[in-house]
């Protein structure tokens, strides 16, 4: 067992992560880089987060869900009213808790009757359910309405964020190469099939959409308590479209492309701030223009993988 | 092999976490620079240029414009100065972002903007972390400015507090017209729901009688259907409507409650100040409409004359509302800080919160939560203040 | 009783601006399986283009109500044939995501063009308000509710009785089948896209005269209610997508009226997910099995 884990291959993804952690923390504590990317870099670490357990949803279950946004906004105001608190990591960790305990209750409601439907009436839905936790967010006392939550403490830290991201991709790249996981992609293929290999297909739906949810409310968390400020607006639908778009720009189901489309959309948006105007026009136009000339994402479903790196070295040697 | 990779590992990582908990001491705040005559300043403005309440962004983007741009051709300006524009599409966490790039990349001596209270309070503590003011011409919340007990030291505003103008309507309608019973209609935003809190309270505690709770007197930014809403209050007996709300919602709902044939004096605040209010409601219903607010513009003053002619000029009549005055202000305020300090930085932060601004919307100071004590003033919509207008005083 | 009729009327009105645009969903999603979440902006559009072809050339209602009728007409064909005609065949996602990125391009360039402040109509109907019994009504909603029927009844022929009707439901049915009748698809997939966008012209002149404010993301929010009513009539149903259309903006209506005005979106979503649940093909809706 010790040996499978400490396999070529995830030693090489260990190297990997460690040496962008390095590069990363060195760039931004020695100042190297201006705060205004360091920013940059901690929303897109975010959006990694987002996109990957969204992928999860849409690329691996291949339930389309329009409702992570949500999600995302019951991890942010648990943990945005907790660490208002309690303004230490104890807090934020105990945000992170109540957020994930929150979603799963809440993803057992909207799933358990939704994953019925298919295709865009699950996607309808899902946006539905996304707002309607919205809508009573901003009726509530303790998230202090339409208004907000402000003056939450910023307890995001870099190596903090770096490490949720890293493991929520460990957490969804294990889940799809487990037995369940196998039995999401069956349902992905083609779900009638699956049930009839004796696949039970809403358990399996469930627990992904679950998954994902747990790993949205997580971002969420990490969201609110680095810009100081959340309002119900920012959780709208067009939250969970943006979501969407980086992962179907990666290419659904492959994990690796969605952590280049969120680093790419991060950048993207970043230099896009500068045409105010513009801005949403040259956004649209890349919208159509990609899923017009390249449907299935820039990567498709390929995946950065070390293993078959590894094989093809061996192979030639 | 693997176990001497991990050691490399290892031992990589710890030295990392090293230098990074040395790393994180050094290099925070920034201490301003002197400026010599005839320099180059670069301000910033952070806006609201996409997104739902683009329209408000981009009027007191232009005004920002059009402030630097007359301080420019003017003879007697001491610097020469540049406008760097970032649009926050309205988001919070976006804004944080904006804010960030224009002190870090730009190096701007002060910010303006944004319009809504969400998005400036985003940017308050990076602002207050290099020490560039965070000047916000409607970031109107309730203790906006405040960060727990105290204040953050770069923002400023320029505008009144919600419950300042709330507790000056409600005050004025129960005591000076005589009003016993109120409706509420809120927008569902910081803006709206702080007005009708402010305003119900004010106005029980002045003997009045409200007689429906914001849980059904709300409305969501962008409706244009009220009928259903105003048809269950005309149900009601009540002799003042105060709408707590912006023109565009604020317009429609004059014209579909009189149209309804409620005749009940309809009272709202600054949000009502833009021309495109009288448009939406019709001239006709603006009978026995009044707002809370700064200005007279139908009674403008030379200074006021002057920055609407050349608005108007530069973008056209639509755009001119009271957040371009604001805006205006906003910039004037902080290049006259600018001049007085002779640098930015603390110093310009400093001089700002002594600063003793007479500007387009009433001469003030700073109180200690860097909100300014100004007058409000109590206008007939229909003339926009031209004949007659009330100055009160919050008692 | 008079505030419920009184709110019933208002319903009816609100209903009908739904229905009108829902009649275009319901069509495209019918034909080609789309979530067309720009046809909420080909209403915006049609508004816009009544407000400068009557403040700009001072037109009367009906020449402007044909002017946006034509032009969004138009706009359809044409944002079919560039953005979505590529993408039949491609995933459901692929085709959604397309569809939110042509809303955002509509969006955006009528901001850019006509700046984000909110524009008033000039009157362009006379609007006297007369009692039946105790309830209030106004000549413009009578308009707007005649208006919806009328062209309710006029797409019902079309898709009815016409040649280019009966070849639409074909393909709605089996695209591939309808071709080898020789049917050209693609002409008839352009033609529900010029009677759809056409209607929501109608939709969006009519909010212009009776709401008297319009602006460029007015769009977004009818644009998911009307989707909402359609499906639930039915996906594909003309009656349906009307009566869904009213039921919703009488819903709406209700909550307000009998329970808080906070949680009048919330309803709207609510009737969607329940409706889901028991009832997936909706009211008029016909139920596809589906084939293994």
């Amino acid at each position: 067992m010790s040996k499978k884990i400490l396999s070529k291959a995830n030693l090489c993804w260990m190297a990997l992560s460690v040496a962008v952690y390095i590069l990363l923390s060195v760039l931004i504590n020695f100042r190297i880089i201006s705060s205004y990317y360091t920013i940059t870099i901690y929303n897109i670490l975010i959006n990694i987060i987002l996109a990957v357990s969204l992928n999860l949803i849409i690329g691996i279950c291949g339930q389309f869900s329009l409702g992570h946004a949500g999600f995302m906004c019951i991890g942010a105001y648990s943990a945005g009213v907790i660490t208002k608190m309690m303004p230490n990591l104890g807090g934020l960790f105990l945000g992170v808790l109540v957020g994930m305990v929150i979603s799963t209750v809440a993803a057992l409601i909207v799933s358990v009757p939704t994953l019925r439907l298919r295709g865009d009436y699950l996607a309808i839905a899902t946006l539905g359910f996304a707002e309607i936790i919205r809508i009573i967010v901003m009726n509530m006392k303790i998230t202090n309405g339409a208004a907000g939550l402000s003056g939450i403490p910023k307890l995001t830290t870099f190596t903090l964020l770096f490490i949720c991201m890293v493991i929520s991709i460990i957490i969804v790249c294990n889940f799809t190469r487990s037995a369940p996981g196998r039995a999401c992609i069956s349902i992905r293929e083609d779900e009638i099939a699956s049930e009839a290999m004796g696949i039970n297909t809403t358990k399996y739906k469930v627990s992904a959409f679950i998954i994902g949810a747990l790993l949205a409310s997580l971002a969420g968390a990490l969201f609110a308590c680095n810009f100081y400020v959340i309002k119900p607006t920012q959780f709208n639908f067009n939250r969970s479209i943006d979501i969407l778009v980086m992962v179907v720009f990666g290419g659904m189901g492959s994990m690796t492309s969605s952590v280049i489309a969120a680093i790419v959309i991060g950048f993207l948006n970043m230099i896009l701030q500068n045409f105010s105007n513009l801005r949403m026009i040259i956004y649209g136009v890349a919208l159509v223009s990609i899923m017009i000339f390249k449907p299935t994402g820039l990567l498709g479903t390929r995946e950065l993988s070390f293993e078959k790196l590894l094989k093809r070295k061996e192979r030639k040697s | 092999m693997s176990k001497k990779f991990l050691k490399v590992l290892l031992s990589s990582a710890m030295t990392v976490s090293m230098l990074a908990a040395c790393g994180s001491g050094g290099g925070a705040g920034g201490s301003g620079s002197e400026l010599a005559e005839g320099d180059t300043v670069k301000i910033g403005g952070n806006f609201e240029l996409s997104g739902d309440v683009a329209s408000y962004g981009t009027a007191e983007s232009n005004a920002v414009e059009l402030a630097i741009k007359m301080y420019n051709e003017s003879e007697d300006a001491k610097y020469k100065l540049e406008y760097v524009s970032v649009d926050n599409k309205g988001d919070a966490a976006e804004s944080t972002t904006a804010a960030t790039k224009l002190i870090e990349e730009d190096q701007v001596a002060f910010i303006v903007g944004p319009a809504t209270s969400g998005a400036s309070i985003a940017t308050y503590q990076v602002a207050s972390d290099s020490s560039v003011p965070v000047i916000s011409p409607s970031a109107t919340q309730i203790n906006a400015t405040m960060n727990g007990d105290e204040v953050y030291p770069s923002a400023f505003r320029i505008c009144f507090e919600d419950s300042y103008q709330g507790a000056a309507m409600a005050q004025y309608a129960a005591k000076d017209m005589g009003k016993k019973k109120a409706a509420v209609l809120a927008e569902t935003s910081d803006y709206g729901q702080g007005l009708a809190n402010q305003f119900i309270e004010t106005f029980e505690a002045n003997g009045g009688e409200v007689i429906n709770s914001l849980k059904d007197g709300s409305y969501n930014a962008g409706d244009t259907d009220f009928n259903a809403i105003l048809t269950k209050l005309s149900e009601k007996d009540f002799d003042v409507l105060y709408v707590a709300g912006y023109y565009g919602e604020a317009g429609l709902i004059i014209k579909q409650a009189r149209e309804m044939g409620i005749d009940a004096t309809i009272v709202g605040a600054d949000g009502f100040d833009s021309t495109v209010l009288a448009q939406l409601a019709g001239k006709e219903n603006l009978n026995d409409v009044f707002f809370t607010t700064a200005i007279a513009s139908g009674a403008p003053t030379e200074a006021q004359e002057e920055f609407k002619k050349a608005y108007i000029e530069e973008y056209g009549e639509d755009a001119l509302n009271m957040f371009s005055y604001l805006a205006y202000d906003s910039v004037m305020l902080g290049i006259q800080a600018l001049e007085e300090a002779g640098a930015t930085g603390p110093a310009l932060q400093e001089a700002l919160e002594k600063a003793e601004f007479d500007g387009l919307t009433g001469s003030f100071t700073f109180d200690e939560t860097h909100t300014p004590v100004k007058s409000v003033l109590v206008i007939d919509a229909a003339t926009n203040g031209a004949e007659t207008n009330a100055e009160v005083t919050v008692k | 009783m008079t505030q419920f009729l009184q709110q019933i009327v208002n319903g009816m009105s609100l209903g009908s601006i739904y229905a009108l645009i829902a009649l275009g969903y319901t069509m495209v999603y019918g034909i080609i399986k789309l979530i067309n979440f720009a046809h909420g902006d080909i209403y915006m559009l049609g508004s816009f283009v009544a407000y400068i072809v009557t403040t700009k050339l001072g037109v009367g209602f009906f020449p402007a109500m044909i002017g946006s009728m034509v032009f969004c007409g138009i706009m359809g064909v044409l944002i079919e044939r560039v953005a979505y005609k590529p993408l039949r065949h491609a995933t459901r996602i692929s085709a959604l995501i397309t569809a939110m990125g042509v809303s955002y391009i509509l969006e955006y360039t009528t901001q850019l063009v006509m700046g984000s402040e909110k524009k008033t109509y000039p009157v362009l109907l006379n609007n006297s308000t007369f009692q039946i019994g105790s309830v209030k009504v106004s000549t413009q909603q009578i308009y707007i509710l005649v208006i919806t029927i009328v062209m309710m009844i006029v797409l019902q022929y079309i898709i009815r009785h016409t040649k280019m009707g009966r070849a639409m439901r074909a393909v709605s049915v089996d695209e591939n089948a309808a071709k080898l009748m020789g049917i050209n698809v693609d002409t008839v997939i352009s033609f529900t896209f010029l009677l759809g966008s056409a209607l929501a012209g109608v939709a969006g002149i009519l909010v212009g005269v009776y709401y008297n404010s319009i602006n460029p993301l007015m769009g977004m929010t009818p644009g998911l209610k009307a989707f909402i009513a359609a499906v639930f009539g039915g996906i594909g149903s003309v009656p349906g997508a009307m009566i869904g259309g009213l039921f919703i903006g009488i819903a709406e209506t209700m909550v307000i009226a009998y329970g808080s005005s906070l949680y009048k979106d919330a309803i709207v979503y609510v009737i969607l997910i329940l409706i889901l649940i028991i009832k997936p093909e909706g009211l008029l809706g016909k139920n596809e099995r589906e084939k293994v």
